[in-house]
C-alpha cells in the first residue's frame, strides 16, 4: 500500500495520449466509413448491379443450395484437419534432412533439394490431377483408388514443400553462437537439433506457418477439379442446373468464416511477440 | 491523363446508354426482321456461335467445330444457311459452359453445347426449340458387375459417376437414387479415366456420347441400356441466346423449316444414327 500517486504533469500526460488516441479512433472511423460507402455507392449505382445481384447474390439461391454446400464444406475442413498435422511433421523432417551436414546424409539431403524444388515448381491443381488419375491407373495392387485419398495426397505433398522452407528459414534464422553453446555443454548435434535450435526455430516461424494453414484451408478447394463435391464443386453444380452464381459466393463465405479467425489469430500473436521483443516501444 | 480518359469515357457511356432503348422500332413483318441484315448480330455480318473446349463427339469430328462434320456443328452450319450465311461467314468462339450464362453481353449469338433446356435456366438465359431429345444411357466395363444390368434396381447398389450440371446426374440422383452418393466429374474425360481406374463402376452420359465413348474411347466398354428419365421438364438440348434475345424467333424459324423439309433428320441419321438396338432400362 503505497500513497504514492500520480503527479499532476503525468496526468496531464495521460490525459493529452486519451485525446490523441479518441482523435485516431474518430478519423480512422469516419475514413473508413467514407471509402466503404463510396465503394457500395459506386457498385450498387452501376447499371449491370440489378442482373449482378439477380446472379450472385439471390436469397432463394442462398437459401436452396446451402445445405448441399454445407455437406461439401465438411469435406473441406476433414481435409484440412487430417492433411495439416501430417504436413508439419513431413515438413519439419525435409528440413532437418536439407540442414544435415553429415557427408553420410549428402544423398539424403538432395533428395530433399529436388523435392522441394520439384514439387513447389508444379502447380497444386495439376498435382491433385495427376495423383487422383495417375495413381490409380497404376493399378497397383493394394493402393486405394480412393480420390479423396489421393487429393489429400497431393495437398500434403505440395504443402510439405512450402512449409519445409519455412522451417528451414527458421532453423537458418537461428543464431550460430547457440548451437556452439550447446556444443560446449557437451550436446550431440542431434541434441542440439532437438533441444536448443528446433523449438527456438519453430516458435520463431509461427505466423509464417499459419499464414500457411490459411493457404491451406482455401487450397482443400482444388480437390473439385477431379470430381470430389467439396463445397466449391457443389457450388458449381448447383450453378450449372440453375445458371446461377449465387452459392459460389456461399461457398466463399464458409471459406472466409473458416479462415479469417485464424488469419487474426496469427496477426494477434505476431504483434503479441513483437511487443514482448520490443519491451513496449511499439 | 487519367482524368482526361475518364472525362472521355463519360460521354462514351453516356452514348452507350442513349443506344440502348433503340429496340423499341415499329414492329416489322416476321420475314423482314429475319432479313440476313435486320438481324442482330455480336458482330455485324458474321453469325458467331459458340461451344465448350474440347468440343466432344458425335456432337463435333476432331475437337473442331469448323469442319461442319458432328451433329451440332452440322447444325449450326444449316441453321446458319438458313438465316442466309455462307459457311465462312460462321466464326465459331470457344465458350466454357460455365461461363455461358454470365452475365453481361455475350460475345456469341448463340451457344450450341448439348446444353438441355429447362425452366429454371431459362429465367437467365433464352433456348431456342429443342434440336434434339436425348435418352440417358449407362457405361460400364465388360465384364463388370454393371455390365450385367438389366433394370435400374441393379444399378442402385453400384457406385455411379455423371458430368456436372448434367440431366444424367439428375438421372442418377432422381431416378435411380443409389446407395452412395454419385461422383461428379468436371467432364466427359475425367469421367472416362474414373471408369478405367475402378473408381466408379458406371457413367452416365446422353446416349449419342455414351456411344462414341463405349465404341472408341474406351476399349472393352459396352452400353449396358438406355432409358428416358421421367422428368416434368422435356430432355431437350437447346441453343443458348442471350436473355431477350431478338434472335430467338429466326433462329427457332430456320429449325422450323429445317425439321420440315428432313434435314435435321437426314443430319441425326448422318451422326447419331447408331443409337438403335440399345436394351431399354425400366
Amino acid at each position: 500500500m503505497s500513497d504514492w500517486q500520480p503527479s499532476a504533469r503525468e496526468l496531464e500526460r495521460r490525459e493529452v495520449r486519451r485525446t490523441l488516441r479518441r482523435r485516431g479512433v474518430l478519423v480512422a472511423t469516419g475514413a473508413t466509413v467514407v471509402l466503404v460507402g463510396a465503394l457500395a455507392v459506386g457498385v450498387l449505382s452501376s447499371p449491370g448491379w440489378p442482373r449482378v445481384q439477380a446472379l450472385f447474390f439471390d436469397g432463394f439461391h442462398a437459401r436452396e443450395s446451402f445445405d448441399e454446400v454445407a455437406k461439401g464444406f465438411w469435406i473441406n475442413v476433414q481435409l484440412f484437419l487430417i492433411c495439416q498435422p501430417i504436413i508439419l511433421v513431413f515438413a519439419l523432417a525435409v528440413a532437418l534432412a536439407r540442414t544435415a551436414r553429415s557427408p553420410w546424409l549428402v544423398p539424403l539431403r538432395l533428395l530433399a533439394v529436388v523435392y522441394t524444388d520439384v514439387v513447389r515448381g508444379i502447380p497444386t491443381l495439376l498435382l491433385v490431377a495427376l495423383l487422383a488419375f495417375g495413381v490409380p491407373a497404376l493399378e497397383l495392387q493394394g493402393l486405394t483408388t480412393s480420390l479423396l485419398f489421393w487429393a489429400g495426397v497431393a495437398l500434403v505433398m505440395s504443402y510439405v514443400a512450402y512449409v519445409a522452407e519455412v522451417f528451414r528459414a527458421g532453423i537458418d534464422s537461428i543464431h550460430p553462437s547457440q548451437v556452439n553453446s550447446a556444443s560446449a555443454l557437451g550436446l550431440s548435434r542431434a541434441q542440439t537439433l532437438r533441444f536448443v535450435v528446433v523449438p527456438q526455430a519453430v516458435r520463431r516461424v509461427v505466423p509464417p506457418l499459419l499464414n500457411d494453414f490459411v493457404s491451406l484451408q482455401k487450397d482443400t478447394a482444388l480437390v473439385s477439379s477431379v470430381g470430389i463435391l467439396d463445397a466449391l464443386y457443389a457450388a458449381r453444380n448447383y450453378g450449372g442446373y440453375n445458371f446461377n452464381y449465387t452459392p459460389i459466393v456461399v461457398a466463399a463465405c464458409f471459406f472466409i468464416v473458416m479462415t479469417v479467425p485464424l488469419a487474426r489469430y496469427t496477426d494477434w500473436l505476431q504483434r503479441r511477440w513483437l511487443e514482448r521483443e520490443r519491451a513496449g516501444a511499439l | 491523363m487519367r482524368l482526361r480518359r475518364t472525362a472521355l469515357a463519360v460521354p462514351l457511356l453516356l452514348a452507350a446508354a442513349a443506344c440502348a432503348p433503340v429496340d423499341d422500332e415499329e414492329p416489322e413483318t416476321a420475314a423482314d426482321a429475319c432479313a440476313t441484315d435486320a438481324l442482330p448480330l455480336v458482330t455485324p455480318g458474321t453469325l458467331t456461335v459458340g461451344t465448350d473446349s474440347p468440343a466432344y463427339e458425335p456432337w463435333f469430328v476432331g475437337d473442331d467445330p469448323t469442319n461442319g462434320e458432328g451433329f451440332e456443328s452440322a447444325v449450326a452450319y444449316a441453321v446458319a444457311e438458313e438465316l442466309g450465311f455462307s459457311a465462312d461467314q460462321l466464326e465459331w468462339v470457344t465458350v466454357p459452359f460455365n461461363t455461358s450464362y454470365k452475365p453481361g453481353a455475350k460475345d456469341f449469338d448463340f451457344d450450341i453445347n448439348q446444353i438441355s433446356i429447362s425452366e429454371k435456366r431459362a429465367k437467365v438465359v433464352d433456348f431456342s426449340d429443342g434440336y434434339y431429345q436425348a435418352a440417358q444411357a449407362v457405361i460400364a466395363l465388360n465384364g463388370s458387375e454393371a455390365a450385367d444390368a438389366t433394370s435400374l434396381e441393379d444399378l442402385a447398389g453400384l457406385k455411379l459417376g455423371a458430368q456436372t450440371a448434367t440431366t444424367s446426374l439428375t438421372a442418377i440422383t432422381d431416378v435411380i437414387a443409389p446407395e452412395t452418393d454419385p461422383l461428379v466429374f468436371e467432364d466427359t474425360n475425367a469421367a472416362k479415366q474414373a471408369l478405367l481406374n475402378g473408381q466408379v463402376d458406371a457413367i452416365l452420359a446422353d446416349l449419342p456420347t455414351a456411344f462414341y465413348i463405349s465404341a472408341v474411347e474406351i476399349e472393352d466398354s459396352t452400353i449396358v441400356g438406355q432409358f428416358q428419365p421421367e422428368t416434368s421438364e422435356t430432355e431437350e438440348f437447346g441453343m443458348l441466346f442471350e436473355k431477350d434475345s431478338k434472335l430467338v424467333p429466326c433462329v427457332n424459324e430456320a429449325l422450323a423449316t429445317l425439321r420440315e423439309d428432313g434435314t435435321l433428320e437426314q443430319i441425326e441419321q448422318e451422326w447419331l444414327s447408331d443409337v438403335v438396338d440399345v436394351p431399354e432400362l425400366q
